[in-house]
C-alpha cells in the first residue's frame, strides 16, 4: 500500500534544489508494539533513487534509521527550468513508489 | 481456391511480423538496481559499518559541514545536513555512532549531483553522527555530537 509521496524542485541559481517528502512507516524491527509486546516487523525504505531527465544522479541505500515518513533534500548542478525529475523508492518488503516533478 | 488460400497465407504471416515488431518495441530498459548493502546494515558498531562501505581508515575534514541540532529533543527526528565541498565527490555516508546500527543511509551522487544531503534520523542516544565522504577515490570523515532527551530507536 504506498502512500503518495510529495516532491518539489526549484532552480537556485544554476543549481536544482530538490525535496522529497516520502510517506513510509520506516519500522526498524525492534521496537514493541505497546499493546501486544510483539516485535514490529520490519518494514522501511531501503533504496532511494533520483535521474533529471533520465540521467540517475542520486542512488541512496537506507536503513531503518532514517525516520517515519522520511525527507531527502538534494541539490544538483546542470538542470534547466523545466526538466523532469523523477524520484524511485523501494521498501524490505519489494512495494514500491515513484513521483515526478518539474523544476520550476 | 488457390488464390485465396494463397491471399490467407500472406495476410496471417503479414500479421505475424506485424506481432513481432510491436512486441520488441514494448519491451523497456528495466533500470538495474544496485543490492543494498545488508551487511553494513546489520553491522552493530561503528567499525564494522566503516569496513561495510569500504570506509577503511578515512581522513578528517574541515571541507564537511554536518548540520544538526546541538541538543535534539526527540530522537526519532533529528534534521541532519552534510555539505561537502571537497571536489569529485561519488558519495555521502551518514552514520549515528551509538545507535544499535549505526549506519543510517548511503548516497551515491553522480550527474552533476551537488555534494549535499539533507534528511532526518532516528537516534537512540546521544552520539557522534558521522559523515563519510568519498570522493576522488579518497575518503574523508566528519562528525558532530547531538545531545538526545529521549531516544527514537524502540522502546
Amino acid at each position: 500500500m504506498a502512500q503518495p509521496m510529495r516532491i518539489r524542485a526549484t532552480m537556485a541559481g544554476d543549481v536544482a534544489d530538490v525535496k522529497v517528502l516520502m510517506n513510509h512507516p520506516m519500522e526498524t524491527g525492534t521496537r514493541k508494539d505497546a499493546k501486544t509486546g510483539q516485535l514490529v516487523p520490519a518494514h522501511f525504505i531501503t533504496e532511494v533513487t533520483a535521474t533529471v531527465n533520465g540521467a540517475s544522479v542520486l542512488n541512496a541505500n537506507i536503513g531503518g534509521a532514517v525516520s517515519k515518513n522520511p525527507y531527502l533534500g538534494f541539490k544538483v548542478k546542470g538542470p534547466k527550468a523545466g526538466d523532469k525529475v523523477v524520484v524511485n523508492w523501494v521498501d524490505n518488503k519489494g512495494d514500491k513508489n515513484s513521483a515526478e516533478a518539474t523544476i520550476g | 481456391m488457390n488464390a485465396l488460400r494463397r491471399n490467407v497465407l500472406k495476410g496471417a504471416a503479414g500479421a505475424g511480423a506485424v506481432a513481432v515488431a510491436v512486441a520488441a518495441g514494448l519491451l523497456k530498459p528495466t533500470q538495474a538496481m544496485a543490492a543494498w548493502n545488508k551487511s553494513a546494515f546489520e553491522a552493530k558498531n561503528v567499525g564494522d559499518a566503516m569496513k561495510g562501505i569500504g570506509a577503511t581508515s578515512p581522513a578528517d575534514s574541515k571541507d564537511i559541514t554536518i548540520k544538526a541540532p546541538d541538543i535534539a529533543e526527540n530522537g526519532a527526528v533529528v534534521p541532519v545536513e552534510v555539505t561537502s565541498g571537497i571536489a569529485g565527490i561519488t558519495s555521502i555516508a551518514i552514520l549515528a555512532e551509538k545507535n544499535a546500527q549505526p549506519l543510517v543511509g548511503t548516497f551515491d551522487l553522480s550527474g552533476g549531483a551537488q555534494g549535499f544531503i539533507s534528511t532526518r534520523i532516528k537516534m537512540g542516544q546521544t552520539s557522534l553522527v558521522r559523515a563519510v565522504v568519498n570522493a576522488g577515490g579518497k575518503t574523508y570523515t566528519a562528525a558532530k555530537e547531538v545531545k538526545v532527551t529521549i531516544g527514537g530507536c524502540g522502546g
